[in-house]
């Protein structure tokens, strides 16, 4: 701490008391504890709670508590699980795979081609605009343009691009994908964009100075240089997407599942237990795909 | 030298001009590089001089005028195809790439392989004496090293012209004045053009074989360090390069070194005048005198000559120069 190292300053503590030093440590533990009460109040003991109850029994008409693995051997029993974990997977890859493209092209032009801050400014402002209002109404708006009689099929009828409506655009796995990908794409822009915008342009500068065509820049320097906010995006939409269970549930008409509508529908049914035990696998599946995630790129600079 | 550097070519600077919007960076200034000079742009901040640099480097498009380097002009061509290469000011190393990586980069670009650029990379970091770091990221490095790595990843694309945009602004005074040394011996070893803009007329004059003095978007003065310094041609850069009193005489403002500046009896004396301060500089004294036409003059004379014969403030004194070292300025 330079700061800190004037002559002046040591003296200071050179003559403070011993107490004062220690009450310092005191300080720091206080300022830290609001912090650690909430986390611990909302975040640690709910899910020790899940925990719990993963645990405990149900019948038609109660819960009581108990310590059996029969949610968890009913779960890994059911080949529903295995498909419905799939669908997920599924999901989820195909979801990061056009977040990352489209994030990855928007953050590049606002960080690279749109040369004035206020440019920049507005245009990103732009992209936040959808997100001012809610995420269902943002969802459900797909539905009267994708719908058998919605704008989608009526305009490419009227175009005479194809006769019969089509019937695959609403209530599939391509609305489900398509929601997503609009919900999300801003996760994958906001890190990438932030990376961006922190890469020093002399770099880009000296790589054509050496004679990298843009291509190669782009290769070599920038996507290298933006991984960390690649990783942070990613794992925003890929944590999203697999806990998500309304998206999927609207815009597949209820025809798909994924682990958020397993959950949701124990839920509605009153069993927690088994509800429970669902929320603590995919969480640690979750845990595992941000483990798998973090092993390619440190984060840590980037925070 | 093991590294067979192209042959050195002269470079032309053709009525260069820059404009960005209605404002003029650079206004149509000619200039002739000789091949294998040392040369530096010098100039404060907004003068034009980085926009020279970043033209002839080919970072920045030229708006009119054209840059000829080795008898072809090469003011359209990419940065990487004209036969120079940039060290930029705060060194642009990759921050993800290791030194010898990052010294190999243009290589990889060119497509040349693994062993043939990793031998390439360790010649040039052998060069800047950088070869026990040639495995650290550029993080790990100091700022003087950094540098280094910087100087070898240009000299391996072979340039004709090397193009340094104030290469020590980043380093300490210490360092900077080491650096400058190594840069100097580096460029006699290699016989290639060094064009160097800085700011700074302490590090021109050190530094340069011949000196581009720039001030609003023109070319003041150019010329050999010693000519540009013992004879100022303006009174922009007779103030710019420092050392120099700028007087208003009856046949017109002249220039004088402050060390070229004599005490003599005030009855035959060329301007008359009155002490203000003393400064003593260890190796020197600076008189400050409030001269005649309410001119401040400094005169710098060596400490034993003062103190044989020491002045106090206040004193009525005369100021008296050779014809020699007198220097008429232009506007």
């Amino acid at each position: 701490m330079a700061v800190l190292d004037t002559p002046a300053a040591r003296d200071a503590a050179k003559q403070a008391p011993r107490g004062l030093a220690l009450s310092r440590h005191v300080v720091g533990w206080l300022l830290a504890s609001p912090l650690a009460l909430v986390l611990a109040l909302f975040l640690i003991l709910p899910i020790i709670m899940i925990v719990i109850v993963s645990f405990w029994g149900a019948t038609e008409f109660s819960i009581y508590p108990a310590f059996q693995f029969d949610n968890y051997e009913f779960l890994f029993g059911s080949p529903v699980t295995y498909s419905v974990f799939l669908n997920t997977f599924k999901y989820a890859a195909i979801t990061w795979v056009f977040t990352l493209v489209i994030g990855f092209t928007v953050a590049y032009f606002l960080a690279f081609h749109v040369h004035s801050l206020t440019w920049q400014v507005a245009l990103f402002l732009l992209c936040t605009i959808p997100f001012w209002t809610s995420n269902i109404i943002r969802m459900i708006s797909w539905i009267p343009f994708l719908g058998r009689n919605g704008i989608a099929n009526s305009t490419l009828i009227s175009w005479g691009v194809i006769d019969e409506p089509l019937d695959w655009l609403l209530f599939s796995d391509f609305s489900v994908i398509l929601t997503f990908v609009h919900l999300y794409t801003l996760f994958m822009v906001v890190p990438i964009f932030n990376t961006m915008m922190r890469i020093d342009k002399s770099l880009i500068e000296a790589a054509y100075d050496n004679g990298a065509s843009g291509f190669q820049t782009l290769v070599h320097v920038i996507i290298p240089l933006t991984k960390p906010g690649i990783m942070i995006g990613s794992i925003f939409v890929v944590t999203l997407v697999m806990g998500d269970f309304i998206t999927v549930r609207f815009m597949s008409g209820s025809q798909s599942a994924n682990v958020g509508r397993l959950i949701s529908n124990d839920i509605a049914l009153l069993q927690y237990p088994s509800a429970a035990a669902t929320a603590v696998v995919l969480l640690a599946t979750v845990l595992i795909v941000i483990g798998i995630l973090l092993r390619f790129v440190d984060i840590r600079k980037e925070l | 030298m093991q590294q067979t550097m192209p042959k050195p070519a002269d470079l032309e600077l053709v009525s260069l001009t820059k404009r960005y919007g209605t404002t003029v960076a650079v206004d149509a200034i000619n200039h002739h590089f000789r091949a294998g000079v040392y040369a530096c742009l010098l100039g404060p901040s907004g003068c034009g001089k980085s926009s020279t640099l970043r033209m002839i480097a080919g970072h920045e498009a030229v708006s009119g005028g054209s840059i000829v380097l080795g008898g072809s002009d090469v003011s359209h061509l990419p940065p990487a195809r004209r036969g120079t290469a940039m060290m930029f000011q705060s060194y642009a190393l990759f921050p993800h790439l290791s030194v010898a990586e990052n010294v190999a980069f243009s290589l990889k670009m060119k497509g040349v392989d693994g062993p043939a650029r990793r031998k390439r990379a360790a010649e040039m970091l052998d060069l800047v004496d950088m070869t026990a770091q040639a495995d650290r990221l550029p993080a790990q490095l100091s700022g003087g090293q950094q540098q280094r790595v910087a100087l070898a990843r240009a000299l391996i694309t072979q340039p004709q012209v090397l193009l340094l945009d104030e290469p020590l602004s980043a380093l300490d005074p210490f360092l900077r004045i080491r650096m400058r040394s190594e840069l100097k011996k580096l460029q006699r070893e290699l016989g290639i053009t060094f064009i160097h803009v800085t700011h700074g007329q302490d590090e021109a004059l050190a530094l340069a074989d011949e000196i581009v003095v720039m001030n609003n978007a023109v070319i003041e003065q150019a010329g050999p360090a010693r000519d540009v310094f013992d004879a100022p041609r303006t009174d922009f850069v007779a103030r710019f390069i420092g050392s120099h009193n700028v007087i208003a005489l009856a046949q017109g403002r002249v220039a004088v070194r402050s060390d070229r500046i004599g005490l003599t009896d005030p009855a035959n004396a060329r301007l008359r005048g009155r002490v203000s301060t003393i400064e003593y500089q260890g190796t020197s004294v600076t008189l400050n005198i409030h001269a005649d036409g309410d001119q401040e003059i400094a005169a710098v004379m060596p400490d034993d000559r003062f103190f044989a014969d020491p002045l106090s403030e206040g004193a009525a004194v005369g100021l008296t120069w050779d014809d020699a070292a007198m220097h008429r300025l232009g506007a």
